[in-house]
């Protein structure tokens, strides 16, 4: 497998051409906007927390195919998750597409979290798959907007 | 199809630029983000080193032999810029660090001369950012108010509307000469003709245009002109503006400084005269140096041979593009050149441009600081091909099997 097509692996490009809870959440009770100015990513991530449990999940907007199925994909890794356990896969989510290329990533904890370990080749595109997470981050704390720059 | 004669002449240009020779991820660099910047000339990377090795000494203070020579092969380039846009005088020349700060300076300067509130600006739908913020600042600061050509679907000026535009209050026209986004060139000629009638001087931002269209400022007869020295093979941090005298002397100075002063007193100090009125503090000495060498290496070649042949590239390029039917293309001005902006619907450009990049091939994708543009065109960025009289048709074939390559992946 050539590095490109380690970033560009079938489940995004299935995730990014078919996305997962997408589009608007009418029973939502905390929504925000995340942006990446650089690349005109724009999403829009709602969330129905009942109980400190995200009980529904969605995201609406556009972005490139990494921003679109890490997007995708957190909302089908979230749902049904208490707020401390999405905290605690956000910081898994970081360390996937941050750490560094020798570093061992336990997949079989990290589930379909992992495709994204390709990120690490191209710096330039981690804004574009966390930018979900940190928008959900930003509704869970009832912040509006969020920009990745 | 093109004489054989321009293909030889392209790999006699190649052999001045060191980079083009070099390789990415294994694959030789195709370079097609030029509107984006330049590469540079071995002569102009000799110039530098040349500099920092033989003459490196500040401008106009020393009376020492090294900064004497420094201050003349600065001067040096206000001349060969000089004669290149044909201005009228050595002192009509400014130094700037690019285009962004020669609008600001124009902007700011002439905006605290010239315009008060209730005044009105104009400015184009296809503006650059550079060419908005300046403008926006200072309507902010002085309630003054933008007014914006509009375009049509084919990315062309709608000029009848700028003469409704026009009105007893315009104060200035600033307007791009060759759209960074979209390749659009713009009907200058036309725009100045009108603002003559009305007395309204006209800013001309040729930061597309300069590399690929010869330019004689007393001709077509702008009132200010920008280019950035880094988008024609010159250093970057290195920008021009051209100015009439006539406004330049009514216009207060952008910044105080060193090197800008006639006499300084505490109670009341004077300032300089053209051009340094305007060059405050230690410039890119080194830089403006080197943007001389480009200008004079870029002189030596033939325009006429670079603008056939780069027509020849953006329609070669043009044609292929648009019989992938995937691709959609923004803008379709009757007069362009450079930019060729392109959506595909299933592939966002981030994704295109790095799928290009592991081909070697740089491309932009985003929003091309123009964002006001995209939003008139209701695309969120687009992948943006523009060429330079060093690419090839061979480097477009490679572009065009990459871009086929990643629409069949994203299929």
């Amino acid at each position: 497998m050539n590095d490109i097509q380690s970033l560009y692996q079938q489940v995004i490009l299935d995730h990014n051409k078919n996305p997962r809870n997408f589009g608007p959440l009418l029973s939502a009770n905390h929504s925000a906007d995340g942006l990446n100015p650089l690349c005109g990513d724009d999403i829009t991530v709602h969330l129905l927390i009942e109980n400190d449990i995200i009980k529904e999940i969605s995201f609406e907007g556009s972005g490139c195919a990494i921003a679109k199925s890490s997007a995708s994909i957190m909302t089908t890794v979230l749902k049904g998750k208490t707020i401390e356990q999405a905290e605690q896969l956000f910081a898994d989510f970081h360390f996937v597409v941050t750490a560094p290329m020798d570093a061992e990533l336990n997949e079989d904890s990290l589930g379909k979290m992992a495709v994204f370990s390709g990120v690490r080749e191209f710096p330039a595109r981690v804004k574009c798959a966390s930018l979900a997470w940190h928008t959900m981050q930003s509704a869970l704390h009832g912040k509006n907007i969020t920009s990745t720059e | 199809m093109i004489e054989d004669k321009y293909l030889h002449l392209v790999n006699q240009w190649r052999d001045h630029f060191p980079i083009l020779h070099t390789s990415v991820y294994d694959k030789p660099l195709i370079f097609l983000d030029n509107a984006s910047t330049t590469q540079k000339p071995q002569i102009v990377i000799d110039t530098l080193s040349q500099f920092y090795q033989n003459y490196n000494a500040n401008i106009h203070r020393g009376v020492y032999y090294l900064s004497q020579k420094s201050t003349d092969l600065f001067e040096q380039t206000r001349e060969i810029v000089r004669s290149f846009i044909n201005a009228k005088k050595q002192s009509e020349i400014i130094f700037t660090k690019g285009a962004t700060e020669a609008i600001n300076l124009i902007a700011s300067s002439f905006g605290d001369a010239f315009i008060q509130k209730d005044d009105e600006i104009i400015i184009s739908q296809m503006e650059h950012h550079a060419n908005i913020l300046p403008w926006q600042i200072l309507c902010e600061k002085k309630g003054c108010i933008l007014k914006i050509i509009p375009i049509d679907k084919n990315g062309e000026l709608l000029i009848d509307s700028l003469c409704e535009l026009i009105s007893n209050k315009t104060k200035i026209i600033s307007i791009v000469y060759v759209s960074n986004v979209i390749g659009t060139v713009n009907p200058i000629s036309e725009i100045i003709s009108l603002a003559r009638q009305h007395n309204i001087p006209v800013v001309l931002d040729a930061c597309q245009a300069i590399q690929h269209i010869p330019i004689d400022v007393q001709a077509i007869d702008c009132d200010f002109m920008v280019f950035s020295g880094h988008k024609i093979y010159g250093p970057s941090g290195t920008g021009v503006l051209y100015g009439k005298e006539e406004f330049l002397n009514q216009m207060p100075p952008y910044q105080g400084g060193g090197d800008m002063i006639h006499k300084v007193t505490f109670e009341k100090s004077t300032y300089a005269g053209l051009p340094h009125k305007f060059e405050a503090g230690t410039p890119n000495i080194e830089g403006i140096i080197g943007l001389g060498t480009a200008i004079s290496f870029f002189s030596s070649l033939s325009f006429e041979s670079i603008h056939i042949y780069e027509n020849f590239l953006y329609l070669y390029a043009l044609e292929l593009l648009q019989s992938i039917p995937e691709i959609t293309i923004i803008g379709n001005a009757k007069q362009r050149m450079s930019a060729i902006s392109f959506i595909v619907d299933s592939i966002h450009p981030h994704d295109m441009a790095s799928l290009l990049d592991r081909d070697g091939i740089a491309v932009r994708a985003g929003h091309h600081c123009a964002q006001p543009l995209m939003k008139f065109f209701n695309v969120p960025a687009t992948t943006r091909a523009s060429f330079a009289f060093y690419n090839t048709r061979e480097e477009i074939d490679i572009f065009i099997h990459s871009v086929k390559k990643a629409i069949k992946l994203f299929a």
